[in-house]
Order: structure tokens, then C-alpha cells, then sequence
């Protein structure tokens, strides 16, 4: 049973499609990436996921039951982790408060168990320098590591990550790489939506290419990158 | 490796706590009655501003309609004594309740709202209250009503107080309300400090700084929210309900006074502080020393108050004691939770790998 199941989802808001007809399996401890031109829908399918957003049409199913109408907070409890494009931290907590609420929450770990799992995570992402700073004063970068670190503070079984490697150096990129490879290693599956490709593509064994919310293509990334559509939309090359 | 060479910045405000307390608990019987009566609308004023900063400074509702509550406890108070004949601080307890029952319906339509909205919207519910007091006449309508003369000296407690202080009853009534007030407020602090540091706390904190993301990582926000609302009205009709009993007259305008009992409260907790516990009790100390200050110039008084407000909410935002707090590092009620120590987590990372 795939733990992940969108069947014929659909989202407008007004006049304007931007989830249309949207349906794919994700199977226990995959890694999908998600591609496609700014516009086309790649968030709205990450909120009608985490549940932040419910679909006008269509079903959103988790380990085969039907959770289109959970709350996020039900959702993330049942298993989901989200991190948000732009970084949405507490941010008068600190960076371990953050991680502290999610591991306290969604992750449904008992007090005594809470600080050690939210420090390994801070050690894993890099975290653990600025763990007692103020996450609203934290630049860019670090916001968005932490939006990562809090979401795999709710010990997720599926983790939706939500372009986390744009304007890291090649360095940075490297460590966020091995970063996620580890969590896909413990069984956790991924859906990530990045413009960075070869980060995306060192990680996911599918992709999927999103165009004016339509799902244009899901299959292997070679396949997927060398399809002629596909450059021309997402890479702009002519035919 | 501050808290080695300095052990002074936690024992000596929990010191300076408890001599304060001590002294405050013996006012009645060491100070003439103008200080106890001044004093008690001191700690008054110091619960319903720390609840108004619990709603507002920690779970992000910021409510103008809190004189809803404080209206609602001192009527019910008042009907507890003049209609059904009970004792005036059963009737504080039945004030406090009734307040909590009034909030369901008030969080039902108010919680449908977000910040300005929010705000506005509690201050409309908390104007209906009032027109509705309005229309007890068992209870004078919209004239209101006294308490009966010596409703205070038969009141649980003062006989006792009287002998204990060998004062009059009037005098006794006086001391039995401030103690009330001041436990109180003590209530209200221990109980603050203890729920901020549970997870509840932690994840009221997360509703408050972003909602959508408190969602996202299980946190249910509108029961917290519902959770901090009601105990909130709880606390400010008690007050309420005590406050009037010093007064012992209730009309809907001075019960329901958005001025009294929300726009003063507010400049108080935003003084002082904002979203710190001790926020409060600064603020609360500086109102009461510039209405004595400038008692005798009428309006000016409201002018500086307002301006002393803008200037604060622009130059400290934290407020007196962020500011204070930041400087000296000295926190007597540390709300963040810290990581565990170095040691433990390299103890922790060794065992996995």
C-alpha cells in the first residue's frame, strides 16, 4: 500500500486552476522530487497535502485512509512534516523552542525524551550553534534549515520539503544533501519541490513536473529531464 | 558559567520576592487604612493586567473587551448579595464563573475573528454586556445599585479580621478584600509561570508567534486559545466582582468601563512589558506613580499617559522591563526552555553512532 495517495485532486481559487486534476502514488520510503515554472502549483499541492489547504475535488489518502478532511494538526500527528517555502518560525522562541513545540506536538515525544531527539536534529542540521538564539533574528539561510529541522522534529513518516537548497553555496548544498539522504535512509519517505537539480536529483529516485497545475509527467529523472516537453517548458529550450 | 561566579541573579529576586510579600501580606495590620485601600487597587489593577498579558502577550489575542468580565462579575457579585441573599465573596466566586460561561458564546463569535477584528469584535460583545446590564432592573437598570449598608461586616472573614486587627468592620472588610487581592495576584503568577513553562504554554507561544505554522506542527490552536480565554475571564471576573465590592455601587457605565478596566490595563502591560511576567508588576508600579504624580491636572494626565505609551511602544517595545531585562540579564521568571546540557548531548550522539 503506498503511503501516499492523491486521487483526482483539484484546487481553484476564482477563476484560476491551480491544483487541476492532480493524482500519483507515493510509495513507503520514496523520494520524489517535484519540478516546475514558478506558478505552477508546486506549494498549493504541498498545502492541499499537509492539509493547510482542502481540495475543491479528489481525495488525499495516507497508509490507504482517506484524511482529505484532517486538519493540518490532525495530519502532521497522523505522520506528515512540512517545511515552508518561505520560513514561518516562532519566531519570539528560540531555534530548540521551535524544535521543542514539534517534537512536543506532532512528534508526540515525552518530555524526558524531547531535548536529546531536538538536539541530534540541531546537530544534524547545523543547528546547534545558534540553538538558544531568537529563530526571528536568524538570516535567511538558517530560517530555512530550521524549517527543515522542525519539520523532522515531528518524527515524520512522510516529510514535504519545500525548496530548502536555493542560495546555499556548493558546500552548504553538499551538507543539506547528505542531510536528507540520511533521513530517506531511515525510512522516511520525501516529496521535495527544488529548483536545484542536481541537489534533487542526488536525492529522488522519481520526479514530477508540474505546469499551470496540471501534472505534465512522473517517472524516472533521466527520463523526465531528457523528455523534449519537459525542457521546453521548465528549461525554456526551444524545440 | 554565569550562573557560577554570579549565584545572585536567582536567589536574591526570589529573596527580594518573599520579604516583599511578607511585608505586603502585613500592610493591614502596620499601615494606615488609605494605604490598604491604595494598595489594593494596585493589585487589582496587577491581576487584571497580567491576565490581559497572558491573553495578549503570550497567546496573541489581544482583547479590548475584557471589561465584559470584569462587568459581568461585579453584577452577578451584586445579584448573589441584593437578590439571592448569599455572601459577597460566594458572590466574587459566581462573578468569576458567570464571566467564564459569558466567554463561550463571546470566544464562539470573537474567535471567527483575527487581531484588529478580534479586537474590535470583543469590544462590541463587551458594549452588549453592557447594554444588557443596563436592563436588570432588579438591579437598578441603568442607574444601578448599592450594596446594602453593612453588607461588608457580616462577610466571611471580617469578623475575624476584626478581631485579629482590633479594627473597626469597616476597616476589616477593607483588609479581607486586599488579602483576597493579593493572593490573587499570587495565584495569578505562580499559575502563569507554571503554564507557560508546560508544553501548553510552548505551544500557545507557537500559536502566537505564527498560527499557520503552530497548525503544521500539531499544535490545536483554538483549544489553547479557547483554554487561555476562558481561564482568562475566569481570573478578570473575580477581580471584578472584588473590585466592587470595595466600591459598593455598580452602574453599567463604571462596571463595563472600557477605559477603567481595558485601556489602562493595556498601557499598564505595555509599559511594563509585554509578554514577560514581570511586565506587569513594573507597569502597574509606574501608572500608580503618575497618577499620583499628576492627580491634580485632570486631563493632562491621560495626555502623558498616552504619550509615555507611544513613546514606549516605539523606542522599547519590550517594554520597562524587556528593556531592563536585556540589560542585565536578570530574569526571576525564565520562560525559555534551554537544551540540554553539552555533556548529555555528546553522551546521547556517541550511543547512536
Amino acid at each position: 500500500m503506498p503511503i501516499l495517495s492523491l486521487q483526482s485532486v483539484s484546487k481553484s481559487f476564482g477563476a484560476l486552476t491551480v491544483t487541476d486534476d492532480v493524482s500519483f502514488d507515493l510509495a513507503k520510503g520514496e523520494a520524489l522530487g517535484i519540478i516546475g515554472p514558478n506558478g505552477a502549483g508546486k506549494s498549493t499541492l504541498f498545502n492541499l497535502i499537509a492539509g493547510n489547504l482542502r481540495p475543491d475535488r479528489g481525495r488525499v489518502m495516507l497508509d490507504g485512509t482517506d484524511i482529505t478532511a484532517d486538519s493540518a494538526m490532525r495530519r502532521c500527528a497522523s505522520g506528515i512534516g512540512r517545511s515552508f517555502q518561505i520560513p514561518q518560525p516562532f519566531g519570539h522562541l528560540t531555534v530548540y523552542e521551535n524544535l521543542l513545540v514539534a517534537a512536543r506536538f506532532g512528534g508526540a515525544i515525552a518530555a524526558p525524551d524531547a531535548p536529546g531527539h531536538c538536539m541530534d536534529i540541531l546537530h544534524r542540521t547545523g543547528l546547534a550553534a545558534v540553538a538558544e538564539k531568537k529563530s526571528g533574528g536568524l538570516p535567511l539561510l538558517q530560517r530555512k534549515r530550521l524549517e527543515l529541522a522542525r519539520a523532522m522534529a515531528t518524527a515524520p513518516r512522510l516529510i514535504l520539503l519545500d525548496e530548502i537548497a536555493g542560495g546555499l553555496t556548493e558546500g552548504e548544498c553538499h551538507e543539506l544533501v547528505a542531510t536528507i539522504r540520511q533521513i530517506h535512509a531511515e525510512g522516511t519517505a520525501i516529496i521535495w519541490i527544488e529548483h536545484v537539480l542536481h541537489a534533487l536529483n542526488a536525492v529522488v529516485s522519481r520526479l514530477m513536473v508540474l505546469n499551470f497545475g496540471k501534472m505534465l509527467m512522473i517517472g524516472a529523472p533521466d527520463a523526465v529531464m531528457a523528455s523534449q516537453e519537459v525542457r521546453e517548458i521548465y528549461l525554456g529550450i526551444e524545440a | 558559567m554565569a550562573n557560577l561566579s554570579f549565584p545572585s541573579p536567582r536567589v536574591l529576586p526570589a529573596l527580594i520576592g518573599l520579604l516583599a510579600l511578607a511585608a505586603l501580606m502585613a500592610v493591614p495590620a502596620i499601615a494606615p487604612r488609605a494605604v490598604t485601600q491604595d494598595l489594593f487597587g494596585i493589585l487589582t489593577l496587577l491581576v487584571l493586567a497580567m491576565n490581559w498579558n497572558m491573553l495578549a502577550g503570550f497567546a496573541g489575542l489581544v482583547s479590548v473587551g475584557q471589561q465584559a468580565f470584569v462587568g459581568i462579575g461585579a453584577y452577578v457579585m451584586f445579584a448573589a448579595v441584593i437578590l439571592w441573599g448569599l455572601d459577597p465573596l460566594v458572590g466574587v466566586l459566581l462573578g468569576g464563573l458567570a464571566a467564564m460561561a459569558f466567554a463561550v458564546p463571546m470566544a464562539f463569535f470573537a474567535f471567527r475573528l483575527n487581531g484588529a477584528y478580534f479586537a474590535i469584535g470583543t469590544w462590541v460583545v463587551a458594549d452588549i454586556a453592557r447594554l444588557l446590564a443596563g436592563q436588570w432592573k432588579a438591579l437598578g437598570g441603568g442607574t444601578g445599585t448599592s450594596l446594602p449598608k453593612g453588607t461588608t461586616k457580616d462577610m466571611f472573614g471580617v469578623p475575624l479580621a476584626k478581631d485579629l486587627l482590633h479594627v473597626s468592620s469597616a476597616a476589616a472588610a477593607d483588609a479581607v478584600t486586599y488579602w483576597l487581592a493579593l493572593a490573587l495576584a499570587l495565584v495569578m503568577l505562580v499559575a502563569s509561570y507554571r503554564f507557560l513553562r508546560s508544553r501548553s504554554g510552548l505551544g500557545m507561544q507557537a500559536i502566537r508567534d505564527n498560527e499557520q505554522a503552530a497548525r503544521s506542527v500539531g499544535v490545536d490552536p483554538l483549544r489553547l486559545k479557547a483554554l487561555v480565554f476562558l481561564l482568562t475571564a475566569f481570573g478578570t471576573g473575580l477581580c471584578g466582582a472584588l473590585i466592587f465590592i470595595q466600591i459598593t455601587r455598580v452602574t453599567p457605565d463604571a462596571a463595563f468601563s472600557v477605559q477603567d478596566w481595558t485601556a489602562f490595563v493595556i498601557f499598564v502591560v505595555v509599559i511594563g512589558g509585554i509578554g514577560t511576567l514581570p511586565g506587569p508588576i513594573v507597569g502597574v508600579i509606574v501608572f500608580y506613580l503618575l497618577q499620583r504624580l499628576l492627580a491634580d491636572y485632570g486631563t493632562v494626565y491621560l495626555i502623558v499617559l498616552g504619550a509615555l505609551g507611544i513613546v514606549v511602544m516605539l523606542f522599547a517595545r519590550s517594554g520597562l522591563w524587556g528593556r531592563f531585562s536585556a540589560l542585565t540579564g536578570i530574569d526571576p521568571f525564565p520562560l525559555s526552555h534551554r537544551p540540554p546540557a553539552p555533556l548529555r548531548v555528546t553522551a546521547s550522539k556517541a550511543s547512536l553512532i
